[in-house]
């Protein structure tokens, strides 16, 4: 009895030290457990038009990806989205950061708060008064007005991002390069961009993330277009065909790829430099 | 060295034109603005001008919409779709301190706890990130589905019985009522609150919780005096990215709940694409804009971190 009770009283100190621990980890299952679902439901050969229910196990969506009609289209269409958008608020969100950070001049806080703002807004709202304003030019909702929007809300994503990174940067590297006689141009390519470039790609990154998944803004201002969000959208009413499963584990096997080799090559390259 | 910097190199004043004249320097930071600046304007803030002009309008849409200060839209639709705001806010409120308990150990675990972990659990925290969400969120009805491990689990644990008690839930099921609703907005959040807080509590020298283990507090003592307040900043500014996508929202109560789950962008959503009310969903977008800047105003002054924003 008195061993059981001792083995209960380890237990719990053991429980308690580790509290954190258990439950961080409880929640990083929680955050998993849908793609976790979704790997296992890539395999699945439901009876229905629904991937809802397991059924029997079965490789055939990985053997034929594109199989669903539109879907691999719509897939298309959000990388080309995805890739224009994110060029766009890169160039615009770096060019309002650099001014933001270098130069002192009046309207800045009224700059500060426009940027500001798109990030605060409930994303409906915004979706809806751009439809209003596409509604009232008259414009034909589609391919045009999808990126219009997709730069809109990831511009200030950039700002932030190259801002930051700008920010920490020491001016007296400029000052050094000017003195050695480079040229503005010079000392903005060979000096500026490049300590600035780990920001700009995070901007870029994010835009790219944001841009490619983005369901309400597009929902409201796509005419007919469809991208890969609204296929998905689409499906839940219709059908889910097992192939979006499939993209969504391809997807984050992907991510989690690309993450881990540029961290293996920044571990070598910070290994042989010292 | 100190002769270059003090002296200008000896053909700059031999020739003036080759150097930008004064003012045009001046210029430089309007002329880098000009374009993201114009974008926003055009295509931000001009469609908010549209938008307050157009839930002031009457007519159809068959004989076109006129300008006529019509303010009653906003009476109406607020009498009329009151339970649906009240719904966002709870929902939304919920799912934010649902993030935030859950969240915050996981925070914790990486700044602190996790070692040579670490970036792994970095990863995986961003990583569902680059599954559509639409996808994940498509996945919490097969988690949730009626008779599966989830429901029967919590049904075998009594849990369904409070939770029905509570009217979270009703019979059997957990799919299609407000439950699922705020687990999939807590779900779909959670990363806007971990990143902040990891930012924030990484911050926070551990010497400090050495210092006060040092002058004999319990960890618990030491939490709630010195890394919590210390965590503020992050604390602040996770909820607010929670809670404000989260009282916009329409694809979780429309994936996992029902007609009585309907959220304020449900409303919107329809009254601007299926209904074709213009002047309604423009006043109710208003409404919801306007309660988020209030709520989110008082809000910041009320924890004292004005200067995050």
């Amino acid at each position: 009895m008195d061993t059981r009770s001792r083995v209960l009283g380890t237990s719990v100190n053991w429980l308690k030290r580790h509290l954190v621990v258990i439950a961080g980890l409880l929640t990083l299952g929680y955050l998993l457990l849908p793609n976790a679902v979704v790997t296992v439901f890539s395999f699945n050969k439901p009876t229905g038009r629904f991937n809802y229910a397991w059924h029997q196990f079965s490789a055939d969506a990985w053997t034929d990806p594109c199989g669903v009609a539109g879907m691999c289209g719509s897939l298309a269409t959000s990388l080309q989205i995805a890739v224009w958008a994110t060029i766009g608020a890169t160039v615009l969100g770096t060019m309002i950061a650099f001014a933001l950070v270098r130069y002192r001049f009046r309207a800045r806080a009224a700059v500060n708060s426009l940027i500001f703002l798109p990030m605060a807004m409930p994303e409906v709202v915004m979706a809806a008064s751009l439809l209003t304003l596409f509604l009232n030019l008259g414009a034909r909702l589609g391919f045009w007005t999808i990126l219009i929007a997709h730069i809109m809300f990831c511009l200030s994503f950039v700002v932030v991002a190259v801002k930051a990174r700008v920010m920490s940067m020491d001016p007296r590297l400029e000052e050094a390069a000017r003195d050695l006689y480079a040229s503005p141009a010079q000392t903005f390519l060979r000096v500026t961009l490049p300590i600035a470039a780990p920001g700009i790609a995070a901007g870029a990154l994010l835009s790219f993330a944001l841009s490619f998944d983005d369901f309400i803004i597009t929902n409201f201002n796509a005419g007919s277009t469809v991208t890969f969000p609204m296929f998905v959208w689409g499906s839940a009413q219709r059908g889910t065909p097992v192939q979006i499963n499939v993209i969504g584990t391809a997807m984050f096997v992907v991510a989690v790829l690309l993450v881990l080799t540029s961290m293996v090559i920044t571990n070598r390259r910070t290994r042989r430099k010292a | 060295m100190a002769a270059v910097t003090e002296a200008p190199p000896p053909l700059a004043p031999a020739a003036p034109e080759s150097r930008p004249p004064r003012p045009r320097r001046r210029l430089t930071p309007y002329w880098l603005l000009l374009p993201g600046m114009l974008w926003l304007i055009v295509f931000f803030a001009l469609p908010m001008i549209y938008q307050a002009s157009t839930s002031v309008q009457t007519g159809s849409l068959e004989q076109g919409y006129k300008v006529t200060w019509h303010f009653a839209t906003y009476w109406d639709a607020l009498s009329q779709y009151w339970p649906q705001f009240v719904r966002s806010v709870l929902y939304a409120a919920s799912a934010t301190v649902l993030c935030l308990l859950l969240g915050y150990p996981l925070a914790y675990l990486i700044a602190f706890r996790a070692g040579r972990w670490r970036n792994l659990i970095m990863i995986l925290v961003i990583a569902p990130f680059f599954t559509s969400f639409l996808i994940r969120t498509l996945a919490w009805k097969t988690i949730l589905a009626d008779g599966g491990p989830v429901v029967h689990t919590l049904n075998t644990l009594h849990v369904l019985d409070l939770t029905n008690w509570l009217g979270w839930t009703a019979g059997d099921r957990v799919l299609a009522t407000p439950l699922a609703v705020v687990c999939g907005l807590t779900y779909n959040f959670l990363p806007f609150m971990i990143l902040p807080l990891y930012t924030s509590l990484e911050r926070i020298d551990p010497r400090l919780h050495e210092a006060a283990g040092d002058l004999y507090a319990r960890p618990f003592t030491t939490f709630r005096k010195v890394t919590f307040p210390l965590s503020m900043p992050g604390v602040v500014s996770g909820t607010l990215l929670t809670f404000i996508p989260a009282a916009g929202d329409y694809v979780n109560a429309d994936l996992l709940g029902s007609t009585d789950t309907r959220m304020v962008g449900n409303v919107i959503q329809t009254q601007f694409l299926t209904v074709l009310d213009y002047p309604t969903a423009a006043a109710l977008s208003f409404i919801l804009m306007a309660a988020i800047l209030v709520m989110v105003t008082v809000y910041i002054r009320r924890s004292g971190t004005e200067d995050l924003v």
